[in-house]
């Protein structure tokens, strides 16, 4: 099968994040960037379809500035087969606006299947697999927690807080990927080799109108917590008296 | 202004989503100078008897779409309905809950309008012709002013982040058909599975008691069941490691990965706090945490603590609970 991924340059969470000057996004010092969670996981679901059903082609693709190819090249050491760069100063925060370049990109070029992440680290928004899956009118499923295509059709199960749907539908379809399907391999040294002999194409990516936009980014209002009530089962009553009297939740 | 709020039944019944969206429908309405609160309920037949719940919240129409092969979210049939009914009701803002559901419904209707959504919004205002909303980004660990511009303005609301308030209204029907027949849409739903509707859900419970490793075996995780069941409001949540194990299903998960709750108050039993655990539960009114070590990072976020042993202390804490509720 012929797959596309589109995956996200994010910042890994373990960072210690502070606000920068512009008191609009994130300092970037300290930051390592990475493939976005569940985008790893998208990816593993196709290089195991093209694995397992035969010849087929794992492309890669993603819209951002020019940090952006090192994760498209470590997508080509773990194993996907070539990888579009959509180039752009800054990712704008509105999903419309990133779906508009991916859908154009995507467009026409015959892909089986079109594989997303659930939702994206950084702003977790779960907005651009749908959109562009809605722009480009095929068919969709979101949160994809265990997949198996035959014959052109495919069945998935998605989770819908404590129940499991399981979703039929046609190929060529998007399908945006949940954790837990497929744990991603690392690359490995012979990948790392083989990925610098593997296409890297760049091209601007034709961005839509953004018309959602960060204003103003703050870290969240510490905690008050840690408070002690006391050591072993005797703290049990001193617990339930505040739980009752204090926080009123019992 | 009027707005849609567009809201969410399960098996026949309002979920408590629906109100949260309503109420937040009426408050829009309230900031723009009043103007008509809609509701849109697709669902199976007799769906309609849930019109008049949805007044008590401020909806002054609600628009039904009563059909029996809507009994289950079809996403297609809802989004076209949701676009065209948005469309031609001429809305200002159209509001959703970013529930499983709402997340996979708002994003398709913004592509079928071409408009912008601003997504797992827990607060919003207007300022002049553009909505001001607030997201926590980077797993909870900033939180984003975002500027909403264009009309109508979509929105979806994180579960729990807005309390439902009663302000009746007449909660007019309107029937409607949907926009596309059910059976010609390409995504089916051929089955459903998991736990019982009586139990409830991690997003929806009031008191959410989770495990983590300290637990040191599945079987124990029967003390944490033990406690959820002594509150009588309480869902089963769990850590990332433990879910990984097997010891409890992967849709127990609370997390980075799992689900985010957002609970009047939260257990933890047995849970050191890695980031990711964190990021999914700290937003929870009140979080308690019995662990043995006191430099976890879960007691550095807990409001209350209890330092010792999980095995000594749950069992204590469960009887505790039953006696205070049963006094109560």
């Amino acid at each position: 099968m012929k797959i596309a991924v589109c995956i996200k340059r994010t910042p890994d969470t373990e960072s210690r994040f502070a606000i920068a000057a512009d008191g609009k996004s994130l300092d970037a010092a300290g930051l390592k960037y990475d493939i976005s969670d569940f985008d790893g996981y998208a990816l593993e679901v196709a290089l195991r379809l093209n694995e397992q059903q035969g010849p087929g082609e794992t492309v890669v693709v993603s819209a951002g500035p020019e940090g952006t190819q090192e994760i498209l090249r470590k997508a080509l050491s773990i194993g996907a087969d070539r990888a579009i760069h959509l180039g752009c100063d800054t990712l704008p925060y509105d999903g419309m606006a990133v779906a508009a370049a991916l859908s154009a990109e995507l467009r026409g070029q015959e892909y089986d299947l079109i594989l997303f992440g659930r939702n994206a680290t950084d702003s977790g928004n779960a907005t651009v697999g749908l959109m562009t899956a809605a722009l480009l009118d095929l068919p969709c499923v979101s949160a994809v927690s265990w997949l198996e295509i035959k014959e052109g059709r495919g069945t998935a199960h998605r989770e819908l807080e404590g129940v499991t749907e399981t979703v039929g539908f046609g190929l060529p379809a998007v399908l945006t990927i949940d954790e837990g399907i497929a744990r991603p391999r690392l690359p490995s040294l012979k990948g790392i080799m083989a990925a610098k002999k593997k296409p890297l194409e760049t091209r601007p990516a034709a961005l839509g109108e953004a018309r959602l936009t960060v204003v103003a980014m703050e870290l969240p209002p510490e905690r008050t917590g840690g408070r002690i009530v006391g050591e072993g089962p005797d703290a049990v009553p001193e617990l339930v008296r505040l739980l009752r009297e204090e926080a009123k939740v019992l | 202004m009027s707005g849609l709020a567009v809201v969410e039944a399960r098996e026949g019944a309002l979920r408590k989503v629906a109100f949260e969206v309503v109420t937040a429908a009426k408050q829009a309405s309230g900031m723009t100078g009043g103007g008509e609160v809609h509701a849109l309920l697709i669902g199976g037949s007799n769906i309609s008897a849930s019109a008049p719940e949805l007044g008590r919240y401020g909806a002054d129409v609600v628009h039904i779409v009563e059909h029996p092969d809507l009994d289950r979210y079809s996403p297609e049939v809802y989004a076209a309905t949701a676009a065209a009914l948005i469309q031609a009701g001429s809305y200002r803002a159209a509001l959703f809950c970013a529930s499983a559901q709402g997340r996979d419904l708002a994003p398709r209707v913004a592509a079928t309008l071409n408009v912008s959504l601003a997504a797992d919004v827990v607060a919003f205002e207007f300022e002049g012709d553009a909505i001001l909303a607030r997201h926590p980004v980077y797993i909870g660990k900033a939180i984003a002013t975002l500027r909403l511009t264009g009309t109508p303005a979509l929105l979806s609301l994180r579960p729990s982040a807005i309390t439902p308030v009663e302000t009746p209204a007449a909660a007019r029907v309107n029937r409607i058909e949907p926009a596309i027949a059910p059976r010609d849409a390409r995504i089916t739903v051929t089955d459903l599975s998991g736990r019982a509707a009586a139990n409830l859900d991690l997003g929806e419970a009031p008191v959410v008691v989770s495990g983590g490793r300290g637990l040191k075996a599945a079987e124990h995780f029967r003390l944490v069941e033990e406690l959820a069941a002594a509150f009588g409001n309480a869902a089963v949540g769990a850590t990332r490691a433990v879910t990984d194990d097997g010891w409890r299903p992967a849709t127990d998960q609370i997390g980075q990965t799992g689900r985010l709750v957002s609970p009047e108050l939260y257990i933890a039993v047995g849970i050191s706090g890695a980031v990711q655990h964190l990021a999914g539960m700290r937003t929870s009114r009140v979080i308690v945490a019995i662990n043995r070590d006191r430099d976890a990072p879960i007691m550095k976020l807990a409001d209350y603590a209890i330092v010792g042993d999980l095995f000594d202390i749950v069992p204590r804490l469960t009887e505790a609970v039953k006696q205070a509720r049963a006094d109560s």
